[in-house]
């Protein structure tokens, strides 16, 4: 079914160029890219037409990066320089992957902190890898569009946590690529349903992709997204349905332990099978190992239904937990979406339709749904459409606390608290003169530390030495629309703010980052240099821009003073642009951002004025 | 005025007292997020993308607080100086103690015999409690009895935080 015509904004005040825009499906087993193209939100395909790019990555003999089909073909060849699925190990550690045994890679325990495979191409973190994916999307979209991209959106399970979203959005910035918002898939895929058909109400959105399971639950009204409840679970996916059938294989032709190549050979044949009895009553399994020996063996659909019977009851646990925090029972839904391509599998839209006693809407193609949703959202993020149409209140999907005596966690921020969300603490010191403290930061929602998942340590530093329990300091927890946590410390007394150094339990530091960057483009000082000074003028662009839209739209704010001080500064910009210094353009986009300070608070003020007041004032404004 | 100064009640220009129409609560929320949101201020300069992000934020925390009941008595408390204390003033009457006791016992015996029905009564059992629970607050406000309408909330908090306890037994149970 056709998306729905969306109009360009062509009554714009100020018609201003088409912004490129995309939103990227960062899957476990494929990636995606779409965009908004004449009021149509579009996957675009690579130059031998295909739309999926599966999410492998090999890191060949000659030093080439293959990424997608080219890279999948040569994976029972070369297993361990080829990386599949590596979403599964975003922000993660070694001891959170279920079994190494399975799983043909060379995993490096590098203690504490992100899983790291070692591959002929030397040590990658899932960081890197992810980020050839995106490299491979971002050139296969620039060729398609023919320009540079403004931005895009990219989609991540709605169950990851902050390490895993921090993670994707480390990958995006190591391929040079500018986020827009990470937004959560079901969200998106919601969004490409919503505005495909209009739907006022309650829906639930059951997405079972390659490797993560989610369910939210949101109402849709007068083109208002709001994520009521969301949970899931981020180990379980189609991949496991393979494994399955792969275990059933082994036990079934009473195969020894395989050697890596076989192992991938079955999982592949697996994938097959579950594919085929999604149309087919029985599957035939053939195949030779590399011991010469002959598998053949038939496994029917109904067989197949038993083996996966208690994931596909997995799945449904998670489903009730959200419609317990949405305070809804299964009489309030409208209707359930079916996303990923894991729910082709009949016994899963049999199981959902048996739950919520009403039969899924599997309309729009379930691989291409999220990518979809999200190109329509990064072309609203870009500027391309008119402001009042279109807007997602996303939730929090996992609580945040901090440890406190006795290795428990206290909670923070709950879970399913609408975002953007802030939570200020009191903390004091226990020792005369102390000037730091660190505080753990997990996510989860259990109540030992141990049981919940680390995701920082923040030392604060720069706390004025006073006696002890004297200093009084405030944390304030602030969790922004992409889901990601930042904190920052203030000592109430002296007004004084702490330092707050960032420890990550599974992410990358700034300098890892600083690397993968450097690696990615050539270490070259000149390199640095360009990048640099790039980065800088895009950014100042950026600036000058938005002030430009702003003075058109709210100019009237503004005394003739103000404005000529902005006006001013802008000019300065404009000039130091061309001067190849990127610390004198840094330093003006310091001094315009001073400018207009106050300006942005009385646009953001008008902003509230103008939402509650309705007709006066946008009269007022004409 | 700086709407982060404004009280919940009046970022969403509602009149500071306890009955509110959600429905109208629901539609001043919507409109706000849809002016002050996050996702407006994309390509924004980075003083308004900070304020758009406190303002959003703002405006969550006190749709979250106005909603609720049990939060929108204990900040029309908050707002006249009054503190719940419901941490460290566990004191209540004895009838509401009985009461306590009697729910702890009837979860006790509801999860031994994984009886999520007997779970499920008692959740509307409480629930019809709190609805009492409410009004007597609403009444005490009014007549300006600070003190029974703080009792009151702290009766509301102790039943949302042993309605929570239900929910995460039903939770296991079902797992």
């Amino acid at each position: 079914m056709a998306l729905l015509q969306i109009a360009e904004p062509g009554m714009s005040a100020a018609p201003h160029q088409h912004k490129l825009a995309v939103g990227i499906d960062l899957g476990t087993t494929n990636s995606l890219v779409a965009t908004v193209q004449s009021g149509m939100s579009t996957v675009l395909l690579d130059e031998q037409g295909h739309a999926l790019l599966p999410s492998v990555v090999r890191y060949a003999e000659n030093g080439d990066v293959v990424v997608g089909h080219a890279a999948q073909i040569a994976q029972s060849a070369d297993p361990k320089n080829t990386i599949s699925s590596v979403k599964r190990f975003m922000g993660r550690g070694i001891q959170d992957i279920p079994d190494t045994t399975h799983i043909p890679y060379k995993f490096r325990d590098s203690g504490a902190g992100m899983v790291q495979i070692e591959t002929r191409a030397g040590i990658k973190s899932p960081v890197e890898i992810s980020a050839e994916i995106l490299r491979n999307l971002k050139l296969r979209a620039e060729k398609a569009l023919g320009g540079e991209l403004t931005g895009a959106v990219i989609t991540v399970p709605a169950y990851f946590d902050d390490a895993q979203r921090q993670a994707t959005k480390d990958a995006a910035k190591i391929a040079g690529l500018h986020v827009l918002r990470l937004l959560n898939e079901p969200t998106a895929a919601a969004v490409a349903y919503g505005l495909d058909n209009a739907s006022e109400g309650v829906y639930v959105i059951y997405d079972l992709g390659g490797g993560t399971f989610d369910v939210s639950i949101l109402r849709l009204s007068k083109g208002i997204f709001e994520v009521l409840a969301t949970n899931g679970d981020s180990a379980l996916g189609g991949d496991d349905f393979d494994h399955r059938i792969f275990c059933w294989i082994l036990a079934e032709a009473k195969l020894p332990p395989l050697n890596q190549e076989d192992t991938r050979l079955l999982l592949t044949k697996a994938r097959e099978v579950k594919e085929w009895l999604s149309e087919n009553p029985e599957a035939q399994i053939t195949s030779v190992l590399s011991t010469g020996k002959l598998v053949n063996i038939k496994l029917s659909a109904h067989k197949f239904a038993e083996l996966t019977q208690t994931l596909v009851l997995k799945t449904l646990t998670p489903t009730r937990k959200a419609l317990r925090d949405a305070g809804l029972s299964i009489g309030d839904i409208n209707g359930v979406v079916m996303v990923g391509g894991a729910t082709r599998m009949p016994p899963i839209r049999q199981a959902v339709a048996d739950f919520f006693k009403q039969e899924p809407l599997t309309n729009l193609d379930p691989d291409k749904v999220v990518a979809l949703g999200a190109a329509i959202q990064a072309n609203v993020l870009a500027g391309n459409r008119n402001e009042d149409d279109l807007l997602l209140l996303d939730v929090i999907p996992l609580s945040l606390g901090i440890e406190t005596m006795g290795g428990l966690v206290e909670r923070i921020i709950p879970r399913n608290a609408t975002l953007p969300v802030a939570r200020a603490q009191d903390f004091t010191t226990f020792k005369d003169g102390q000037t730091a403290m660190s505080i753990h930061v997990l996510q989860g929602e259990r109540e030992l530390v141990s049981d919940c998942r680390s995701l920082a340590k923040f030392e604060l530093r720069g706390i004025p030495p006073m006696a002890a329990g004297a200093a009084r300091i405030r944390v304030t927890f602030q969790v922004d629309a992409d889901g990601l946590l930042s904190v920052t410390a203030r000592e109430q007394s002296s007004g004084v703010a702490a330092d707050v150094v960032v420890k990550p339990s599974y992410g990358l530091t700034e300098d890892e980052i600083t690397n993968m960057l450097k690696s990615s483009f050539g270490a070259a000082e000149q390199d640095k240099k360009a990048r640099a000074l790039r980065e800088a003028v895009v950014d100042a662009e950026r600036l000058v821009e938005a002030i430009d839209a702003a003075l058109a739209q709210d100019g009237n704010l503004l005394s003739e003073v103000e404005r000529t001080e902005i006006e001013a500064q802008i000019r300065l910009l404009n000039e130091v642009c061309n001067s190849e210094d990127s610390s004198a353009i840094h330093k003006a986009v310091d001094l315009l951002n001073h400018a207009t300070e106050s300006f942005a608070a009385k646009r953001m003020d008008a902003s509230v004025r103008k939402a509650l007041a309705g007709q006066e004032l946008d009269k007022l404004k004409l | 005025m700086d709407p982060l100064q404004q009280n919940y009640f009046a970022l969403f220009q509602l009149p500071t007292q306890f009955e509110v129409d959600l429905t109208l609560l629901d539609q001043q929320y919507r409109k706000l997020q849809s002016e002050i949101h996050p996702d407006r201020f994309t390509n924004a300069s980075c003083i308004e993308r900070m304020r758009s992000m406190q303002l959003a934020t703002y405006a969550n925390e006190a749709y979250r607080a106005l909603k609720d009941n049990t939060a929108r008595a204990r900040y029309l408390l908050q707002l006249q100086g009054i503190e719940t204390l419901e941490e460290s003033n566990t004191a209540m009457p004895a009838d509401f103690l009985m009461l306590q006791m009697e729910w702890r016992e009837a979860i006790d015996d509801a999860v031994q015999s994984k009886n999520i029905h007997a779970l499920d009564d008692l959740l509307s059992e409480i629930k019809q409690i709190a609805t009492s629970l409410t009004s007597q607050f609403s009444q005490a406000f009014q007549n300006k009895d600070v003190t029974s309408a703080a009792e009151s909330v702290r009766k509301l908090s102790f039943i949302d935080k042993i309605t929570a306890d239900i929910h995460r037994n039903i939770e296991n149970l079902e797992a």
